[in-house]
């Protein structure tokens, strides 16, 4: 099932900022996952096109960074929207009701978790405990996090990002 | 000297309900009546009671605000600093007529040692953690003790891993001493990936000082010059909090080389982890530092054997590290003296779910299930009943009422299905199902099974199938055989923890509850209201009073009934979204 995305849009800046810091790295112990953190915070995620770079660069095959990039929930190969809304999935929130949050998220929205509206607006995801139990069940949007929440209040919530 | 310090949260959940805006402000109002000479404001670490956030305390009264708004300033600055009168309506509720917010039901059975700094200091003064008597025990280690007595005194005390397994410390410090090799290393496992549990992030957010202190104390016994704290990239105010306390212990020479010029050189690397739970197994958080997919291998060896880089490595979590500058000052028997006979010290739980209050709570270990609950958490909110409680999170289990007495410790929690864990303790009440809870962990292991070996990847998958087939009322009684008869394979084939206690909270809701799963597969209901295959929602004519509300609703059309006429819901159109029952205001919508 394919999920739905945008093209590749990256920029010569961008490649530039990588290069020069795969250059600076390349040669520590263990520098592969850094590396590709710091390439996730230059682009917002990591398309294809980008583990080439890394794989040409560090000279490490291709199979294994699509490996390590496939393996960790943390690394994106779908571009995030410009608003990344997080739903905590996490047990506190659970047992007061986020997974309906993230049902109607998902309704709202008429995507699944993992993808990214078409305009790119908003992109969803469950996460796994923001440490906020306090006030549970909670989403983040950005940075900024909405506690108590309810099911009703979602709608709401997502219009106030235009 | 200041005559009032302002002690504001900046722990996650305070800051997540706005505490970074209201240091500001409070610097502000100062500013502003000219008291930046007088008072001073203190961004602390986690205080522990999240669910009354944002917190401030004012001392040297030790007043206990709670729920702190940011137009609420102006009056604390103006009313308590400037005129010295206390803001009473905005004092903690509980801490009304109280001389300290250790009087408290929440802190009176709280006995802190972990998190003895949190909320006290500015985690990012090492100064503040020098004050509090920091670093003396990586000097008295390093000028007094030779790394024997070190270990002896680890051993003595009885501290087990505060990361789930609960092995002794000491005896594992013991393995990577004895192994001679050029290269040894200290890794801090701060993955914590439990959801619901946020124990460790805490102290690293609140005292991360005391965390270098011990991996330091743990370089000395082992022969080992390089650290790694492993932590997880969704933890940004402790990553940034860890860095300043790096920067500032290299600055005093803390860590680096010829450390208090005793010839031992000691240094800390951070690593993100990228969000894989089974990292926080020893094996593959060290193959994910090394910059792989973290699948675990098989041991022996050990990792005191081989580790990282193949070379000898001990692992601790953040919690285990916290407790040892304590241990090396006040000796292993002052440690030894406070929990039971094989559980010793103290324990931190991340306490939430249906339970007032939500937040970080330091009990000596043998403290009772209700408690913990009943006074230290403040009961369970609108008046119900206590159903179950989870610890050990993914591996662990459901407590259920009946051992709401067992006084909480490594070996008893085992012994009644369940685990010690990294230390989350959710509450549940009458309202939760416990097969949704158990399907809930199983889809978090089929998520996170890393695939590597057949009985964790495919054995997860076949466990929730079975699973959805009960919550969705399509099970059989075999089907309960075939879970037990699948758990104990897995328990027994798994190659590393995760798989074989993926089966945990299934096995401990089956044994804790089955009636419970014996009434969704033979009278196809459930009882806690929560799975929607087999609910049916029904209007009492009796309390409807044919307002059309409901009907005007419902996203499928599944209502019907004239107006002032009682209504009826048609069960093939309904679509169990529960949106009827929201907006009825006679409380006529039953579901069943």
């Amino acid at each position: 099932m394919a999920k739905k995305t945008v093209p590749f849009q990256g920029t010569k800046e961008q490649e530039e900022k990588l290069l020069e810091m795969i250059r600076t790295q390349k040669n520590e112990k263990g520098a592969l996952m850094p590396v590709m953190q710091q390439a996730q915070d230059i682009y917002g995620y990591l398309p294809i096109e980008v583990q080439k770079i890394i794989s040409d660069e560090m000279q490490i095959p291709m199979e294994k960074i699509y490996g390590v990039a496939t393996f960790y929930s943390q690394f994106a190969l779908q571009p995030k929207g410009k608003y990344q809304i997080s739903v905590c999935l996490g047990t506190a929130c659970y047992v007061k009701g986020s997974g309906e949050i993230y049902e109607k998220l998902q309704e709202t929205l008429k995507i699944k978790g993992g993808e990214c509206t078409l305009d790119g607006k908003f992109s969803l995801e469950a996460c796994r405990c923001v440490g906020a139990c306090g006030l549970a069940p909670v989403m983040m949007i950005n940075d900024e996090v909405y506690g108590r929440l309810t099911a009703d209040e979602v709608q709401q919530i997502l219009e106030k990002y235009e | 000297m200041y005559r009032s310090h302002v002690l504001v949260c900046g722990g996650t959940g305070c800051t997540s309900s706005g505490s970074a805006k209201i240091i500001e402000k409070v610097k502000e109002e100062i500013k502003k009546n000219d008291l930046a000479e007088e008072v001073c404001v203190v961004q602390t670490g986690c205080h522990g009671l999240c669910s009354v956030g944002p917190i401030m305390i004012v001392y040297p009264e030790g007043t206990f605000y709670s729920m702190v708004k940011e137009e609420d300033v102006p009056e604390i600055v103006s009313e308590h600093l400037l005129k010295g009168r206390i803001v009473e309506r905005l004092v903690y509720d509980q801490a009304k007529g109280m001389k300290s917010m250790a009087e408290t039901d929440f802190y009176k059975k709280q006995h802190r040692i972990a998190l003895r700094n949190c909320g006290v200091i500015n985690p990012e003064d090492i100064e503040e953690y020098i004050g509090r008597d920091g670093y003396q025990a990586l000097g008295k280690v390093l000028k007094e003790m030779t790394p024997d007595e070190v270990v002896k005194c680890i051993l003595d005390s009885g501290l087990r891993g505060r990361g789930g397994g609960g092995f002794p410390t000491g005896r594992k410090w013991q393995l990577a001493m004895g192994n001679a090799s050029d290269q040894k290393y200290v890794c801090c496992n701060a993955d914590e990936g439990d959801p619901g549990a946020f124990m460790d992030r805490s102290v690293l957010e609140g005292d991360p000082h005391a965390v270098l202190e011990a991996m330091a104390i743990a370089g000395y016994v082992i022969g080992a010059d390089q650290g790694y704290i492993y932590v997880r990239a969704e933890y940004p105010i402790a990553i940034e909090r860890l860095k300043i306390a790096i920067a500032q212990a290299r600055e005093y020479g803390l860590l680096g080389k010829n450390i208090f010029d005793t010839g031992f050189n000691f240094d800390i690397d951070i690593r993100l982890g990228a969000g894989a739970f089974v990292c926080g197994e020893e094996t593959a958080l060290m193959t994910s530092i090394e910059g792989n997919r973290g699948e675990p291998h098989p041991r022996p060896p050990f990792p005191a054997v081989k580790g990282l880089w193949e070379k000898p490595t001990i692992l601790n979590n953040v919690e285990t590290y916290a407790n040892v500058p304590q241990i090396i000052l006040n000796g292993a028997e002052w440690f030894a003296s406070m929990g039971t006979e094989k559980s010793k010290g103290t324990k931190v739980f991340a306490l939430g779910g249906k339970v007032n209050n939500v937040g970080l709570v330091e009990i000596p270990m043998g403290t009772t299930l209700r408690e913990i609950v009943e006074e230290i958490g403040g009961g369970i909110p609108n008046g119900k009943k206590f159903k179950a409680a989870q610890t050990g999170g993914p591996s662990g289990g459901c407590i259920s009422a009946e051992n709401y007495d067992i006084p909480i410790d490594y070996d008893n929690l085992v012994a009644i299905g369940s685990m010690m864990g990294s230390g989350g303790l959710i509450v549940m009440d009458e309202d939760t199902c416990m097969v949704d809870i158990a399907k809930f962990f199983l889809e978090f292991t089929v998520d996170e099974s890393c695939g590597k070996c057949t009985p964790c990847r495919v054995g997860t998958t076949r466990l929730l199938e079975l699973l959805n087939k009960i919550t969705e009322g399509k099970a059989t009684m075999e089907d309960l055989d075939k879970i037990e008869e699948l758990a104990s394979y897995m328990k027994q084939n798994a190659l590393c923890a995760l798989g074989q206690t993926a089966a945990n909270p299934v096995l401990s809701t089956l044994k804790n509850f089955r009636d419970e799963y014996i009434a969704h597969i033979v009278d196809k209901k459930c009882p806690a209201g929560v799975c929607k295959s087999l609910l049916t929602y029904s209007i009492d004519p009796e309390k409807c009073k044919g307002c059309r509300l409901c009907a005007k609703n419902c996203p499928a059309d599944a209502i019907t009934g004239e107006r002032k006429e009682p209504h009826t819901i048609d069960p093939n159109k309904c679509v169990k979204c529960g949106v009827c029952m929201t907006k009825c205001k006679f409380d006529a919508i039953e579901k069943k």
